[in-house]
């Protein structure tokens, strides 16, 4: 071998070696959708969790502020108490499954909510009853493509494109804006079949419960209607605490 | 027949009493056939508008379909049936496909019913023809009152959100291309009508339909296996139900003034009885017998009602006819929730005039009736010393 050849080789070894530490370092810092998605539902799911938290809607002419103690355990059961305001202090809500049971004290009635129903607003809010109950896994229901990067919240984020998998979910697609370090969405957009945009979340402030990230301060907008949308602030969580089975059931409703 | 001529000269000799009572049995008789008159009426009117808009001959339901159990129109949607496609196709039905929605008029959400119907029906009155003729992707075809609670006008742009068959959301923008006025609240209020087609296509339903309506008039309706067909009397027994109910609520009211008028009779004869008590025992001393006396009495009230009959059609005969040609406006008609219109064209029919005329007759004469009793047992020598009573 020539000392000409020689070089020429251990150019093109260093010039190889460099390309393949590029792209290994390129793969470490670009996750996959799927991937990014397992992180974000490792860190948003418990077993179980017990919150307070206010909803505070922005109506027409007035600001509305209502507050709610829940219980939630895996994605199928929540019990929801409201707290204030007097009026509907006492109102309860159930969810076991797909199923859905509010309970007003006023009228000592317990309603099911479904069909078209579930589409009405809860309390005026821009969240739909079908919202407050949506709690499945993000990776269950949408595969996801990371779409570039962004900053929001003066944090780097990856910028996700979910599609649904199957034909029977809620919103065809959502883009979410996903803090690179904490793994919390803290920008959503959710679009119909037809790819308007039907809803959009903005976190405010995010905060740390027994070890995750959670976001505390969360905007919730109808995109199709006018308004500054719903607020909810969160008072209180405590995560995978033991919740008696007796909460989840009708019967509590009347308590 | 000279009873009837005695009975006729007693009532011109009471003067103004006999015009007083004639009078007050008027206004009873002609307050009951212009209230009979108004029901008869609205009961013609919104059947024959929810006929031609709604109705139709009849239509087929979805099993699954409820129109008072919204819950079930998630489910009540089945491909259109190879004998009810033939029918739509020979113009005799027109498939209706229903799907919950939202609407979102100037950024407001507004629960509505999506409907889709072809736009080349003939076989209910709506102007569908203007979904037809328009190149926009998706029209929109909204009734007045709808309109007017939304502010949308003719031309206006305004987003339509609903859940497809596997309940996904999607959303469009589709632009008003006709606002119809109709009487029939329930075509217009809180729906919205959209090509069959296409929304079919949008909500994943290609083939199907919800409601199946078909032509008036149309007989041997075909037994189909999964859809219940409903017969217009079925369709209008609401309605029918809520203009009885209304018919009980103005008997009772009309019944409280018949009884005035019937209390004035009574108390006519009663006082005729006690003050003609000379005149009676000059009678039956002449030789006319109880009875025929009792008659005589009786005739004379029954009579009263006979010039309350003359009286009600002279003042009230060409109001009747007026308004039966004319029509009048209630204050607020639009908002009953009934198929009224503008006017309201009250029906007078032979029947309702004739079969109140009776009435009026039969029961003026039993009251005029039941004073005279006492004539029986009157003794001749008393009445003519004027006593016993």
């Amino acid at each position: 071998m020539s000392r000409g050849t020689t070089v020429r080789f251990l150019a093109y070894l260093c010039l190889s070696v460099f390309i393949c530490g590029l792209f290994s370092f390129a793969t470490a810092e670009a996750p996959t959708g799927e991937s990014i998605l397992n992180k974000v539902d490792e860190n948003n799911y418990a077993d179980t969790r017990v919150a307070v938290s206010q909803m505070v809607i922005h109506l027409a002419r007035n600001t509305r502020t209502v507050k709610a103690k829940s219980w939630v355990k895996g994605s199928d059961k929540s019990f929801t108490e409201f707290l204030y305001p007097p009026r509907d202090a006492g109102t309860k809500m159930l969810k076991l499954g797909d199923e859905l049971w509010t309970y007003t004290p006023s009228t000592d009635r317990t309603i099911k909510i479904s069909g078209s129903m579930l589409r009405q607003s809860v309390m005026g809010s821009d969240l739909s009853y079908e919202d407050m109950m949506e709690d499945h896994k993000l990776i269950d229901e949408y595969s996801a493509a990371v779409a570039g990067t962004d900053t929001v919240l003066g944090r780097q984020c990856w910028v996700l494109e979910l599609t649904a998998k199957t034909p029977d979910v809620s919103y065809h697609s959502r883009k979410i804006w996903v803090d690179r370090e904490r793994y919390v969405p803290l920008r959503e957009n959710r679009f119909a079949k037809s790819g308007k945009l039907l809803k959009t979340t903005e976190v405010k402030s995010v905060s740390q419960h027994q070890g995750r990230w959670v976001a505390d301060h969360v905007s919730f907008k109808d995109a199709l209607k006018t308004g500054e949308g719903t607020e909810f602030v969160l008072d209180s969580i405590r995560l995978n605490v033991p919740i008696p089975d007796y909460i989840f059931s009708k019967a509590a409703l009347k308590k | 027949m000279t009873i009837l001529k005695l009975a006729i000269r007693n009532l011109r000799g009471a003067g103004i009493r006999t015009w007083l009572n004639a009078v007050a049995l008027s206004f009873a008789f002609v307050a009951i056939i212009f209230g009979q008159g108004m029901l008869q009426g609205m009961n013609k009117q919104v059947e024959d508008a929810s006929t031609a808009f709604e109705f139709g001959g009849g239509q087929y339901w979805q099993n699954s379909y409820d129109p008072y159990d919204p819950l079930t129109l998630e489910d009540a949607h089945a491909p259109l049936p190879p004998v009810l496609d033939s029918l739509a196709t020979a113009g005799k039905a027109a498939p209706i496909l229903v799907v919950a929605g939202s609407m979102y008029p100037q950024g407001r959400l507004k629960p509505v019913l999506l409907k889709g119907i072809s736009p080349v029906q003939k076989v209910i009155a709506l102007p569908t023809a203007a979904l037809g003729d328009t190149t926009e992707e998706l029209p929109l075809l909204i009734g007045s009152r709808t309109a007017a609670s939304t502010g949308l006008a003719l031309g206006d742009q305004v987003t339509v959100q609903w859940r497809d068959a596997d309940g996904a959301f999607d959303a469009r923008d589709g632009r008003v291309v006709e606002i119809m006025h109709t009487s029939v609240g329930t075509v217009d209020i809180g729906q919205v009508w959209v090509p069959f087609a296409t929304l079919q296509k949008l909500a994943g339903m290609e083939g199907e339909a919800t409601i199946v309506t078909v032509a008036k008039g149309m007989r041997n309706t075909p037994v189909v296996e999964g859809w219940n067909f409903r017969t217009p009397g079925y369709l209008l027994s609401d309605l029918r139900q809520v203009v009885q109910a209304k018919s009980v609520g103005q008997t009772v009211m009309f019944s409280v003034l018949f009884l005035l008028a019937m209390l004035a009779i009574f108390d006519t004869q009663v006082l005729s009885v006690f003050r003609r008590r000379r005149e009676i025992g000059m009678l039956v001393a002449l030789g006319m017998t109880r009875a025929r006396v009792i008659v005589l009495f009786t005739l004379e009230g029954a009579l009263h009602s006979v010039l309350a009959v003359m009286l009600g059609t002279l003042y009230a005969g060409p109001l009747f006819i007026y308004l039966n040609r004319n029509g009048f406006t209630i204050p607020g008609m639009d908002t009953f929730g009934y198929a009224l219109g503008d006017k309201l064209y009250p029906a007078y029919t032979a029947g309702l005039i004739l079969g109140t005329t009776v009435l009026v007759f039969v029961v003026t004469t039993f009251v005029s009736w039941l004073p005279t009793r006492r004539i029986a047992k009157l003794n001749p020598t008393d009445a003519l010393a004027g006593r016993g009573t």
